[in-house]
């Protein structure tokens, strides 16, 4: 049953150059019910990103990352503390903050067309707003494969249509859960650099789940770093480094062999 | 032809090979259907049966076709691949109509009236077509009534009992106490409370087609990922979009399983209703051919039937496969 879930606040039409959010998480603490228990996933996690600011998360699996996001998205309430998008309580969905999840769930009856434009049709806004369905297309480079449905694809094509969904909507906090996961290492770092000059360019405030120390560190303005379940900030990393980074940079390995130390890997270093 | 001939002699031998294939299977086929004919005309009835001559002249026909088929096939490769794929089965028939021939109307080796011969259920449709067509189009109409009202009710019912928990609160108990009882079984306090009988087997129809519909579209509706529903509400969605544009193109092919089984199960009620109380339709046709002892009538009606039945299959069955074109690997009818 889902009719309990289905508040969602009235979507304004989407300005083109996004207007960043501000988003703040204070005290926030979260668990599940399992049967016969309680999971405590977050532990008092605060952290706060500016608007615009690029924010990458890294943390052991199942540490409770993607459960934060949720709550960001506004698809969970936290059991403790408040998440604040521009000072206001985030308490539902809003297509203002997208969120790209960790598995990249296309529509299988719809094809990459019709599944990159679901938030204009949404928020009845298609037929005004055509031409940015073929625009996130091309951006994510699967143009030619507007009219494929998504068993015809490869999981990094899919992963790729899941960020041309997202983005059709010019958002202005983008969630990204292991957006590049599946790619291939090429196709990865070209999306990397993609996705830095995209965010340079529209100005949304971006949240990065990766476990690729070297992926938050291209990307990112700082780095957040969660530990074991339940999950904490254990150290907050500011990136001090312009755009375009180089993975050769010294600053770069420093920055590197700091946060493995943090993640309790310094001896991989 | 000639440069299929003149072409390297691995295509020559191939050829050679078809065309031996080909006219061995297919000519034997229309060999068969040829002796079926001749037996029906060299030979007098035993009985008396006045379309004999014609029903020979029909199983000529076929005998020809096959014939000019099997020839022609080595110099058509579309026309190759139906006659090889296709020959077997023309034989099997054959050789049935033929052995068919000769128990029944020539010989006398099954018992008559019970078994009649091709050509008495060939009289049936060229002698008897206006009551047989008359009873054709009522049950045709009745059918199509009956299961458009229960498969609408059916699928409007299942989404809402998939989607609403108020609904469902309500709806599940009777449709757990009362879903499983074959439709049949209503059907004397159908009959005896809707004014007419029509309008009972309408309803009875409409049951039978409803109950499977509902459930499999109820479970349809409650097997979509709630991952769906993320994705469509951080994007915007609200509930009428939900619903429309993720729960049902979701559960659409568990709506599918619904609407074939309640097919199966319309089929039944029909003929039942048609047999105890409707005064029209092939299970009238099929009662009243009973009562005269008329066994041809009867086969012919259930001969109507079985195809009426597989064509209505055949129909929801490309109506699926449209409707989920997106889905790879589905069965083929
Ligand atoms: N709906 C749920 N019900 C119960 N437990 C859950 C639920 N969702 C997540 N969990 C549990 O919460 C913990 C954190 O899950 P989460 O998906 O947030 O991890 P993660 O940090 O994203 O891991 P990964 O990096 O592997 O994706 C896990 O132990 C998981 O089993
Ligand atoms: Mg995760």
């Amino acid at each position: 049953m889902v009719t309990a879930a289905l508040r969602t606040e009235p979507a304004p039409a989407t300005p083109r150059q996004a207007d960043p959010l501000g988003l703040s998480i204070r005290g926030v603490s979260h668990q599940f019910d399992l049967d016969g228990g309680i999971l405590p996933v977050l532990d008092d996690v605060s952290l706060d990103a500016a608007p615009g600011e690029f924010v990458a998360l890294l943390g052991p699996s199942g540490c409770g990352k993607s459960t934060l996001l949720r709550l960001v998205a506004g698809l969970d309430r936290p059991t403790r503390g408040e998440v604040l998008g521009d000072g206001q309580a985030i308490t539902a969905p809003h297509p203002s903050r997208v969120v790209v999840f960790q598995d990249p769930t296309l529509y299988p009856w719809r094809t990459v067309w019709r599944n990159v434009s679901l938030g204009l049709e949404a928020q009845g806004i298609l037929s005004r707003e055509r031409g940015r369905v073929e625009a996130a297309l091309n951006l994510v480079g699967l143009g030619a494969f507007a009219k494929a449905y998504p068993h015809q694809l490869s999981g990094g094509m899919a992963q790729r249509v899941a960020l041309a969904r997202a983005l059709v909507n010019d958002p202005r906090l983008l969630v990204l859960d292991e957006p590049l996961g599946k790619l291939d290492s090429l196709t990865r770092l070209q999306m990397q650099s993609e996705l830095v000059s995209l965010w340079q360019r529209a100005g949304f405030t971006a949240l990065l789940v990766t476990h690729d120390v070297e992926e938050a560190l291209f990307m990112a303005d700082r780095v957040i770093v969660f530990s074991d379940r339940p999950a904490r900030v254990a150290a907050d990393v500011r990136v001090d480094l312009p755009h375009p980074r180089h993975r050769g940079d010294l600053r770069f390995g420093e920055l590197r062999r700091l946060i493995l130390g943090h993640l309790g890997l310094e001896a991989t270093w | 032809m000639t440069d299929i001939l003149a072409d390297a002699p691995g295509r020559e031998a191939d050829f050679a090979a078809a065309l031996k294939d080909l006219s061995f299977t297919g000519i034997l086929a229309a060999s068969a259907f040829a002796a079926a004919a001749a037996f029906s005309l060299i030979w007098d009835d035993v009985g008396d049966w006045g379309r004999t001559r014609e029903f020979a002249l029909i199983l000529a026909g076929v005998a020809a076709g096959l014939f000019l088929a099997s020839v022609l096939a080595p110099w058509h490769a579309g026309l190759a691949a139906k006659v090889t794929h296709r020959a077997p089965w023309a034989l099997a028939l054959g050789l049935f109509f033929a052995a068919w021939e000769i128990t029944t109307a020539k010989f006398n080796i099954l018992p008559q009236p019970f078994f009649p011969p091709p050509q008495a259920i060939f009289e049936v449709f060229t002698d008897d077509f206006a009551k047989l067509g008359a009873s054709i189009l009522a049950s045709v109409k009745l059918h199509a009534t009956g299961y458009a009202i229960g498969a609408v009710a059916g699928f409007l019912l299942g989404v809402s009992i998939g989607w609403s928990r108020a609904v469902g609160y309500w709806a599940h108990p009777i449709l757990r106490f009362v879903g499983p009882l074959p439709a049949t079984a209503w059907l004397p306090i159908a009959f005896f409370v809707f004014p007419t009988s029509h309008s009972a087997s309408v309803f009875l129809i409409a049951l039978a087609t409803a109950f499977p519909t509902t459930v499999l579209t109820w479970s349809g509706i409650a097997a979509v990922p709630s991952a769906y529903y993320d994705i469509a509400r951080t994007l915007g969605a609200n509930s009428r979009f939900l619903v429309l544009k993720v729960a049902i193109p979701a559960a659409l092919p568990h709506v599918f399983v619904g609407l074939f089984m309640g097919l199966g199960s319309s089929f039944a009620v029909l003929v039942v209703a048609e047999l105890l109380g409707v005064k029209a339709g092939l299970g009238w046709y099929l009662q009243w051919a009973q009562g005269w002892a008329s066994y041809a009538n009867m086969y012919a009606a259930l001969l109507v039937m079985t195809v009426l039945c597989s064509t209505l299959m055949t129909i929801l069955f490309r109506l699926r496969d449209r409707v989920l074109s997106w889905q790879k690997g589905i069965v083929k009818w």
